[in-house]
């Protein structure tokens, strides 16, 4: 950046660790969360707010979680959509069968069952590693969009499969216009996102990120393999199964097993990994760029062919064009988005100087 | 009393459905062999492959000129993935290319369907789909024309991998990189011949699979079904792709027929999967897969 951190002495223990240490920093993030609280919900048109801000903060939270457990603690899962479901529908049968709990609370209490279910899909990870794990993770997703199909239990025996989710209301106020649904949204996310961001520099965050560099290495300086990487399956799940919350109540207005389907799940693992893995911001990078793509790939097709070629054509050469600038992107910069923005800072920092 | 011959009639059925998941996990590990990747986008090279075959076929080709001008353009594909893609990512982290594969696959089943067409294909190789009776039990006949297939192409791999000069280099380089490019061994070239003869497997498993449900898009999906039976066997294993495709096709099918109809059904699409699992709890590198030595 333009600025430097000369001058900033750090005088007290509560100084070093904080979150962010420079002042700059501080100020940058102030300003940032006031243009997404104030600034942008009075601006953006409704279109923007609900189609694509709200979806853009759901999947960056879901994200968060899956960096959690693949950027941090290095294991690699291909089942989040199935937790994101997990959440979704613990939510609703929450709602469903006791009313008398706040919404809020219910999406914390899916969020906690998403964890349980996460810890338990996680015990195979202590034997199994690597593209053998992910695909293990990947009976985790078939199962749960099984079991979520075919049990009544889950959807209340309804007959068609697609619920419609209840009404979120709190103290009396119903949350139903897109701002207040935005809003809602971006207080979820920015708790939880801090949180993880406070979390991935603690003692646990630490511990995964040595299990994720070597985990026998990790084991023997004390690291409890099985307990870490439970954890880290546990806490991802629960960011997940509070992302499929938001995704149904809030973004889609439907519980369904298909919105979770193994699509979303690899959806989730492009955003990780094009915003770069082991980065909180690099979550938030990606999923813009993956949700974004798709809207100014369909805008600019629509301005130079929108004529002369058919829709399913027109689809097609969209998912070329994704998929070509997906492997563009990991030949450029494999690390990512936030990896990038990490480069462009420090050139910042020394400008006018080249080094 | 339980019935035997209806059991052993569906272990058959799911023996040689299995055979025909081995075929599409064939492709997958000739790649994990040769370089380490985990080429996601087998499935839509079968796709790819079946596409280009049965449109060929209705354009008025004869059945083997279409393969010989398909197995072109695989070859010519394998080319432009190597130079375009795996060279620029050498020596990347094996997530960065197994992403990498799932890119090509968004843009090799966007090639595919964009120059040809979406809609369902049928695709006759001659075999009727109908059930023939050995010793009481029904037993399809397609299903038995495939698993003969899928042993004929086993058995031409083994021989290519085992006497040719190219086969041997593959051997060498899946098993060191390093040392293969010490002795001589043109790693570049390698790699084509490999997506070529994955390509080829692709072609052969996109017709077999094609001529079952058509040639469509969903054809691509067979990929997921054969990430269960990769697991299980190892993905450095030939035998292991096909003992695999039998343990899972089979298990797939009982678990179907004799556990489905007390839990509500379709549990096809998972129980592969946790019979995997499972497995991998107590051998975590698969049957026949390498041994993982760790060392600090």
């Amino acid at each position: 950046m333009l600025y430097r951190e000369a001058g900033q002495f750090k005088t007290s223990y509560a100084a070093d660790q904080a979150i962010f240490p420079i002042l700059q920093d501080r100020w940058g993030m102030v300003v940032i969360l006031a243009v997404a609280f104030v600034l942008v919900p009075a601006l953006a048109s409704e279109y923007w707010l609900r189609s694509i801000l709200t979806p853009f903060l759901v999947f960056s939270l879901a994200a968060v979680g899956l960096n959690i457990l693949t950027g941090y603690a290095g294991q690699l899962s291909l089942g989040t959509a199935g937790f994101m479901a997990v959440g979704a529908f613990a939510t609703y049968n929450l709602h469903v069968r006791l009313p008398e709990i706040p919404f809020l609370v219910d999406f914390m209490l899916a969020g906690l069952i998403a964890a349980g279910v996460g810890f338990l899909f996680g015990l195979p990870s202590l034997r199994i590693k690597g593209f053998y794990l992910a695909v293990a993770t990947l009976a985790a997703q078939f199962f749960l969009e099984w079991l979520f199909t075919r049990v009544g239990w889950f959807t209340n025996y309804s007959s068609s499969g697609v619920i419609t989710a209840l009404p979120m209301v709190l103290f009396g106020f119903e949350f139903a216009s897109a701002q207040s649904r935005y809003l809602l949204t971006l207080s979820i996310v920015v708790v939880m996102a801090l949180a993880a961001k406070n979390m991935v520099r603690s003692e646990i965050g630490r511990a995964w990120m040595a299990v994720r560099d070597m985990d026998i290495a990790a084991e023997v300086i004390g690291i409890r393999l099985l307990q870490t990487k439970l954890l880290a399956f546990a806490v991802s799940s629960f960011y997940c199964g509070v992302a499929g919350a938001l995704w149904a109540y809030v973004y889609l207005g439907t519980v369904e097993p298909q919105a979770f389907d193994i699509f979303r799940s690899f959806e989730i693992l492009f955003m990780i990994i094009i915003g770069g893995l082991g980065s909180i911001l690099g979550s938030f990078l990606g999923a813009a760029f993956i949700v974004l793509l798709p809207i100014v790939l369909n805008n600019i097709s629509a301005i130079f062919a929108g004529e002369t070629l058919s829709a399913s054509a027109l689809s097609h050469l969209e998912l070329m064009i994704f998929g070509s600038l997906i492997i563009f992107f990991l030949i450029v910069e494999p690390l990512g988005l936030a990896r990038l923005w990490q480069i462009a800072k420090e050139k910042f920092r020394l400008w006018p100087f080249p080094y | 009393m339980f019935d035997w011959l209806f059991f052993t009639e569906v272990l058959i059925a799911g023996l040689l459905s299995g055979a025909m998941y081995s075929l599409v996990a064939l492709g997958f590990v000739l790649i994990f062999k040769a370089s380490g990747v985990f080429n996601f986008a087998q499935g839509a090279m079968v796709l790819f492959a079946a596409l280009t075959f049965v449109r060929l076929v209705e354009m008025g080709l004869p059945m083997w000129l279409a393969g010989a001008a398909t197995m072109l353009v695989m070859v010519v594909l394998a080319m432009i993935v190597e130079r375009l893609v795996l060279r620029k990512l050498v020596n990347q982290a094996p997530i960065i290319l197994f992403m990498a594969t799932i890119g090509l696959n968004f843009f090799i089943e966007g090639m595919a369907q964009g120059v040809w067409d979406s809609n369902v294909h049928a695709l006759d190789l001659g075999v009727p789909d109908l059930p023939v009776e050995i010793f009481g039990m029904l037993i399809s006949q397609f299903d038995l024309f495939a698993a003969a297939v899928v042993a004929v192409l086993v058995i031409v791999l083994a021989v290519f991998f085992q006497t040719t000069r190219i086969g041997r280099a593959l051997r060498a380089v899946a098993d060191d990189h390093q040392a293969a490019l010490s002795v001589g061994i043109p790693l570049q070239t390698i790699w084509v011949v490999v997506w070529t003869v994955a390509g080829v497997v692709a072609l052969v498993a996109g017709l077999i699979w094609g001529s079952k449900l058509g040639v469509q898009f969903s054809i691509s999906l067979v990929a997921l079904k054969a990430l269960p039976v990769l697991i299980l066997g190892g993905f450095t294993s030939v035998p292991g792709a096909i003992i695999g495709g039998l343990i899972i096709g089979a298990g797939e099918k009982l678990g179907e027929v004799f556990i489905g109809p007390f839990v509500g059904g379709a549990i096809e699409s998972w129980i592969p999967y946790m019979l995997a699992m499972v497995f991998l709890l107590f051998r975590p590198q698969g049957l026949f897969g390498e041994k993982i030595i760790e060392r600090v």
